[in-house]
């Protein structure tokens, strides 16, 4: 029984190998059925994402497993198989445990805590476990790496702080405001970032939506889109004393809102807070106006800044959560050495001898007078009631079974062996 | 005897000490284990505390606020009691680490002030006088709560206003909310503040004769009482909210607490017991 893992991510290959690499819908359900018949194969998952394709596998021989994998792989997907050396790797047993359970966590992530690995995984063992493809090893293993990656996310702050400008602005809108589906939102000017932006703060509950573009037609088509309202350019000042959260981005060259005309909206608004988003290049919203109260304004960087400083935040905790990994793994290891069947056999053949060696010593002392011949033939037979005993557990032992776990535990249970450290 | 109450007294300050040490704990390095430990040790304090007041009530036949450990004591039962209003209701994060340091100092300096029962001053054997102490304590109690959740404000408001969110930025509520149950405690206090004064007004017309003596205390009181009137009408009127509520909420209790302590500093005037 070897864990075996073959793959390649972001790291090692480009969006272009990795897309012709990928087992899309019935590919998937194929790959696994035909991976599955491999020699050397006993169980697969397929993992397959947009930034990885992994295959998680119990092999006979890792060796020959590597060799055979790889060739399937090359001819399934039509691709020289030296071309695909260079971004395939390999993991074998700890080091596939422990780099499963990476993925899981979202460590090994291009976005390091992003909790969308976790589902893709859940829906690859889904896969497989519907396929028939997996066995005692990968199905726990699985079950095992999820229950690392949702420890991972409960003990370390890892997937906490946005990493993308659009959702930093909405982290900050929200903890602004309690609740953003009474805000309303203008869009001022319509560049690609700001509707980005605008369609997050949608999907946290902005209903209201106001656009003011400099080209009206532009933004009555946006506003369209976005269910709003469009209005004038030059009456954005006036229309900004309605607008909690506003995103500017209009190309222009210099300062569209100044501090003396904010604070005028500021006392019409009844100075009820506004969170100002300024992604424009040169900036359009002048820096000053942060100094009014309740204004609350933010420009790329420092956006970006939030941004950074919570990538910094990730990774520490990142490596906390390698910490509970590595415990993880050897719990993990603990119970993949506990499946092995030879101690197991060598216990139960112990006991016997045991047992055997005692009820004989007692018998020979309580009978005087017997002869050498038939002190043997007493052994002999104990010893040949015992073996008859014994034989038919050590033989399903050593068969390969598929639920080996629970056929060791029981015969441990049945026979009382316990093992020291348990 | 008094030995019992003394008792549950020390007890109740024991786990406001170690709610208060947890809290700030809880600020730096926080799980729900503190936050659940935190909130078990003021449980407990204030069932001992409850426990406390209502053996001096007996022992002594009236309220127990007659003398400065006495009033300090109800004072910081009040608070708590409305905490855990407050916890029950919002489930406000940290808002324990910012208030259970300000009780414990109030219980602590209760615990330092002469603790003996004496028989109730003539002054004091009014109806007014339990109605008057008892609804300036809730209405001190409110403005207090209102002083922890203005502290958070203002720290919530200086990770925002200063575009580097973060130490307890993801932690802290949304200033909307913060802002809210301010004003919302403020609404309480101040009628009850009101309504302390007016009785208050009274029973000194009926202790000495006259509305007001002048000693410092009710000065206080009055300016106290202006703040807090300054911060509804600028709310309404002008919309203040935001960081000037919070500042002016911080600065009232601050007041209150001059008024309070301070006073006690020059021995004078009529609020003796106080």
């Amino acid at each position: 029984m070897n864990i075996f893992v073959v793959g390649l991510n972001h790291k090692t290959a480009d969006v272009d190998v990795r897309e012709k690499l990928a087992f899309n819908g019935p590919k998937l359900e194929e790959g696994l059925t035909r991976l599955r018949a491999l020699p050397d194969v006993k169980e697969v998952v397929i993992l397959s994402t947009c930034n990885r394709v992994e295959i998680y596998t119990n092999v006979r021989d890792p060796q020959k497993a590597s060799g055979s994998i790889k060739e399937f792989i090359s001819g399934f997907h039509g691709i020289n198989r030296d071309s695909l050396e260079t971004s395939l790797y390999i993991h074998e047993n700890i080091a596939a445990v422990k780099h499963i359970f990476r993925v899981a966590s979202s460590l090994d992530s291009m976005v390091v805590g992003e909790p969308q690995i976790l589902g893709q995984l859940k829906d690859a063992f889904d896969i497989a476990l519907t396929k028939k493809t997996t066995g005692v090893l990968l199905n726990r293993l699985m079950k095992k790496a999820i229950s690392v990656a949702k420890r991972v996310r409960t003990e370390t702050k890892i997937a906490e702080n946005a990493v993308s400008i659009s959702f930093a602005a909405v982290e900050l809108a929200k903890k602004i405001f309690e609740e953003l589906s009474t805000k309303s939102f203008m869009l001022l000017g319509a560049g690609e970032m700001a509707e980005l932006a605008a369609r997050h703060l949608m999907n946290n509950g902005v209903k209201d939506v106001i656009v003011a573009n400099r080209t009206f037609e532009t933004g009555c088509n946006l506003a369209k889109e976005f269910n709003g309202r469009a209005v004038r350019f030059e009456d954005f000042p006036h229309e900004m004393v309605n607008a909690d959260i506003v995103i500017c981005s209009t190309g222009a060259s210099k300062y569209v809102l100044l501090k003396d005309q904010m604070q005028k909206v500021m006392k019409e608004r009844r100075h009820k807070p506004v969170f100002i988003i300024d992604i424009s290049v040169p900036r359009n919203i002048d820096p000053e106006i942060n100094d009014i109260d309740n204004v609350y304004l933010y420009d790329v960087d420092d956006l970006q800044g939030v941004v950074d400083s919570n990538v910094q935040e990730r990774r520490k905790e990142a490596e906390k959560g390698e910490g509970i990994i590595a415990e993880e793994v050897e719990t993990f290891q603990r119970w993949q050495s506990s499946l092995d069947a030879v101690p197991t056999i060598v216990a139960l053949r112990e006991r016997a001898d045991a047992i055997k060696k005692e009820e004989v010593d007692k018998l020979l002392n309580k009978l005087h007078g017997l002869g050498e011949k038939e002190k043997k033939d007493i052994e002999y037979t104990a010893a040949a009631i015992i073996n008859k005993l014994i034989h038919p557990p050590t033989v399903a032992l050593k068969e390969d079974s598929e639920d080996k776990d629970v056929l060791i535990a029981t015969i441990k249970r049945l026979y009382g062996l316990n093992e020291k450290g348990e | 005897m008094n030995m019992t109450a003394t008792i549950f007294f020390e007890l109740a300050l024991t786990f406001y000490f170690a709610a208060a040490i947890i809290g700030i704990v809880e600020l730096f390095k926080g799980t729900k284990t503190t936050a659940r430990m935190m909130l078990l040790s003021v449980i407990l304090g204030f069932a001992l505390h409850t426990i406390s007041i209502i053996y001096r009530y007996v022992i002594a036949g009236h309220i127990p606020i007659s003398n400065p450990h006495e009033a300090t004591s109800f004072f910081s039962w009040c608070t708590v009691l409305l905490f855990l209003l407050l916890e029950f209701r919002y489930k406000i994060g940290l808002l324990g680490s910012f208030i259970m340091p300000v009780i414990f100092m109030l219980m602590l300096s209760s615990s330092m002030l002469p603790r003996e029962i004496r028989p109730l001053s003539p002054v004091l054997q009014s109806y007014w006088f339990g109605i008057h102490a008892i609804l300036a304590f809730l209405g001190n109690a409110a403005f207090a709560m209102a002083f922890g959740i203005g502290m958070m404000y203002l720290v919530q408001e200086h990770y925002v206003k200063s575009r580097h969110p973060g130490g307890l930025f993801q932690r802290l509520p949304s200033l909307q909310s913060l802002d809210e149950i301010n004003y919302r405690l403020i609404t309480i206090g101040f009628p009850l503040l009101t309504l302390a004064i007016i009785t208050g007004a009274i029973w000194a017309d009926k202790a000495w004769g006259g509305y007001l003596r002048g000693d410092p205390r009710e000065v206080l009181s009055i300016a106290t009482w202006l703040i807090y009137a300054i911060v509804l009408h600028a709310r309404l009127i002008a919309g203040w909210r935001g960081r000037r509520a919070a500042v002016l909420s911080v600065i009232g209790f601050l007041i209150i607490l001059i008024s309070f302590f301070g006073i006690k500093l020059f021995k004078k005037g009529l609020h003796v017991f106080l």
